[in-house]
């Protein structure tokens, strides 16, 4: 272990946490937020979408709070929240719901009005259109912010490295300073990229599983397009 | 039936989509909305299933109104079609189909036989039940529609320019199949199309609109043909309404002749002596090959090369009086040939006996018509 790595995996005592350890909080502080977020988002943005005239002063709302920045935020909420994870949760949080919101919103408005007159007049209730028609079309909508917000809470936690410790895998930068061991940055660096990258992967492939039913990139077809009938059997684009 | 009986539409910005509408929509036929864009078809058609409520008046289904019924049970009890079909893009074909079925309650696999069956009866091949919307063309998409509608039975069928944004032959297609399915389950069918030659092809009954969503006119299509109710009915109609109405007169009392019809390889003898300009050549089982003049056949024989083309046969009764014409005008020498439903020539008939035919027709519906009054 004294290569160019040398004390990759050391994690000085004072964080109080394993290097797995670490990267379970670091999941815990970004990920739960984005939940929240979501939970909070889907009833906001059906709210927004049957009434629309609430949807830009929320926008409006939502694009203010996503200006302050992160550290001001932490700041402010030390008040509310004392030295808790809740203080890096909370903005994180809010910044998920920012994200998610609109995406929310632009999915389930980009339900073709011929599909929601359908689903209408085959006595379908609002309730259960939301549900089963509206909600899944918006899926890809869903996901798409689902990823912004997911990659970008999982950088920030680190931010609240700078208000007490409580940035976890961020922390070891401070630890990398304190005890002079730049090993500690580039793993806090490297560890942090890598979980964001797989859990947007997850997010993509969750989205794939989700949606059987959409064209392949690129090979979207209109879908008022008439083609000459008996058409050729179209293969399946995935 | 359903009974629109006195009905207005008022939109909140104060635009009058329907004033006063009255109409008795019969049982088990085609009645069809037609009118110019604006005119308030769609929104008299989703008032019938109460997508929108009517302003003032009521509407009436086999004598009880609408609005005395469950508004999910009334809609469930009539089928919608759209244009564009409004499938759901995230469901298989298979489960488009099963939707209503599914929500009255029935079992998944009981509500997804329907669906084949019913996947069957619009034409669509069993293979593409597992297919998602965005894999069919237009037309499959519409025939989905179609299917769907058409799931759990229901009575009632309305139809909002379903054919509208496919292409000719494939309207054309969509439009048989419509008929054939209608005569094996007698809907109720409401219609909405802009189109008068759709609204003249399916309807039992047209109800022509005019802007601003009042009645113009409301009869079977051989009556809107012969007698418009007014000059906005007659533009509306186009041009050629008088070509058009021959479609409604059958063409099995048109007197043929087979004088002129030889087979190829007949005898000089045979060829001459009929008078007619024009020899009509068919194959030894009798389909048609094409005209020729007497000496000519006379001369070479029947070289299948040098004849004149027969334009497109019609066979008497089960074409129209326009199909008949149409043959004898697209024909070069004037003269249309007959054939039997395997294609052999009965007989040809000339410009002049159609026309005769046209104006014992005409006369003869006016005579039914004094009759009738
Ligand atoms: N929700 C609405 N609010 C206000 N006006 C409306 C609304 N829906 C329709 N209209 C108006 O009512 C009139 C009739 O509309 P409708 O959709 O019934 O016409 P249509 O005959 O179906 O026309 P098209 O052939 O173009 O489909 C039009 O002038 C239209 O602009
Ligand atoms: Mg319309």
């Amino acid at each position: 272990m004294n290569g160019a790595l040398g004390g990759f995996f050391d994690i000085p005592s004072d964080l109080q946490h394993s290097y797995p350890g670490l990267i379970g909080l670091h999941l815990r502080e970004a990920l739960l937020p984005v939940l929240a977020g979501l939970l909070l988002a889907l009833p906001l943005a059906q709210l927004c979408v049957r009434l629309r005239r609430l949807y830009p002063p929320v926008l409006a709302v939502t694009t203010v709070l996503y200006a302050i920045p992160s550290l001001a935020f932490f700041v402010v909420l030390i008040d509310y929240t004392g030295q808790t994870e809740l203080r890096v949760m909370i903005p994180l949080a809010v910044y998920s719901l920012v994200v998610l919101v609109p995406a929310i919103v632009d999915g389930v408005r980009s339900v073709p009005e011929e599909t929601l007159a359908a689903a209408t007049a085959m006595g379908f209730g609002p309730v259960r259109r939301y549900l089963q028609v509206q909600l899944p079309i918006a899926v890809p909508a869903i996901v798409a912010g689902l990823r912004v917000a997911t990659v970008s809470s999982i950088s920030l936690v680190s931010v609240g490295a700078l208000i007490g410790n409580q940035g976890a895998l961020g922390n070891l930068l401070a630890a990398a300073q304190k005890y002079d061991r730049p090993v500690l940055a580039v793993n806090s660096v490297l560890t942090t990229a890598v979980l964001a990258i797989l859990c947007d992967a997850l997010l993509v492939l969750a989205r794939v599983l989700l949606t059987p039913w959409m064209p392949a990139a690129g090979r979207r077809r209109p879908r008022q397009a008439a083609g000459p009938e008996p058409a050729r059997p179209r293969e399946a684009t995935r | 039936m359903i009974r629109i009986e006195e009905v207005t539409k008022r939109y909140p910005d104060g635009t009058v989509a329907v004033d006063r509408l009255c109409l008795e929509i019969p049982d088990r036929a085609i009645t069809v909305l037609v009118g110019p864009s604006g005119c308030g078809k769609t929104t008299t058609l989703r008032m019938i299933n109460r997508m929108v409520e009517p302003s003032e008046g009521a509407i009436y289904l086999d004598g009880a109104d609408i609005r005395r019924r469950p508004v999910t049970a009334l809609r469930r009890s009539m089928g919608y079609v759209i244009q564009n079909a409004g499938l759901f893009q995230h469901r298989t074909i298979l489960d488009n189909i099963a939707t209503v079925p599914r929500m009255l309650g029935w079992g998944k696999r009981r509500a997804r036989e329907r669906a084949a069956e019913l996947m069957e009866r619009v034409g669509l091949d069993a293979s593409l039940a597992g297919r998602y919307p965005y894999q069919l063309s237009g037309g499959q998409q519409q025939r989905v529609g179609v299917a769907r509608a058409l799931a759990a039975d229901p009575p009632v069928l309305l139809m909002d320019e379903p054919f509208s944004a496919v292409d000719p032959v494939v309207r054309k297609g969509l439009q048989d199949e419509l008929l054939r399915i209608q005569d094996e389950l007698g809907k109720t069918i409401v219609f909405v199309t802009h189109d008068i030659d759709e609204a003249i092809k399916l309807g039992t009954r047209v109800a022509v609109l005019r802007t601003g969503g009042r009645l113009a006119q409301f009869a079977p299509p051989a009556e809107l043909l012969s007698d418009p109710a007014d000059s906005f009915v007659e533009d509306f109609l186009g041009a050629d309404r008088g070509i058009r109405r021959l479609s409604f007169f059958p063409s099995d009392g048109l007197e043929l002749t087979t004088d002129p019809v030889v087979r190829a390889g007949a005898t000089a003898e045979r060829t001459g002596g009929f008078g007619a300009p024009y020899l009509l050549v068919t194959d030894a089982q009798g389909r048609p090959l094409g005209w020729s003049r007497p000496q000519d056949l006379a001369a070479g024989g029947a070289d299948p090369g040098r004849l004149l083309p027969y334009g497109r046969p019609f066979v008497p009764g089960t074409d129209s009086l326009r199909a008949a014409l149409d043959c004898a005008v697209l024909s070069p020498t004037g003269w249309a040939v007959a054939v039997d439903s395997g294609g052999r020539v009965t007989g040809v008939v000339s410009q002049q006996t159609i026309g005769e035919a046209i104006r014992g027709a005409h006369a003869g519906e006016r005579a039914a018509g004094e009759v009738a009054r």
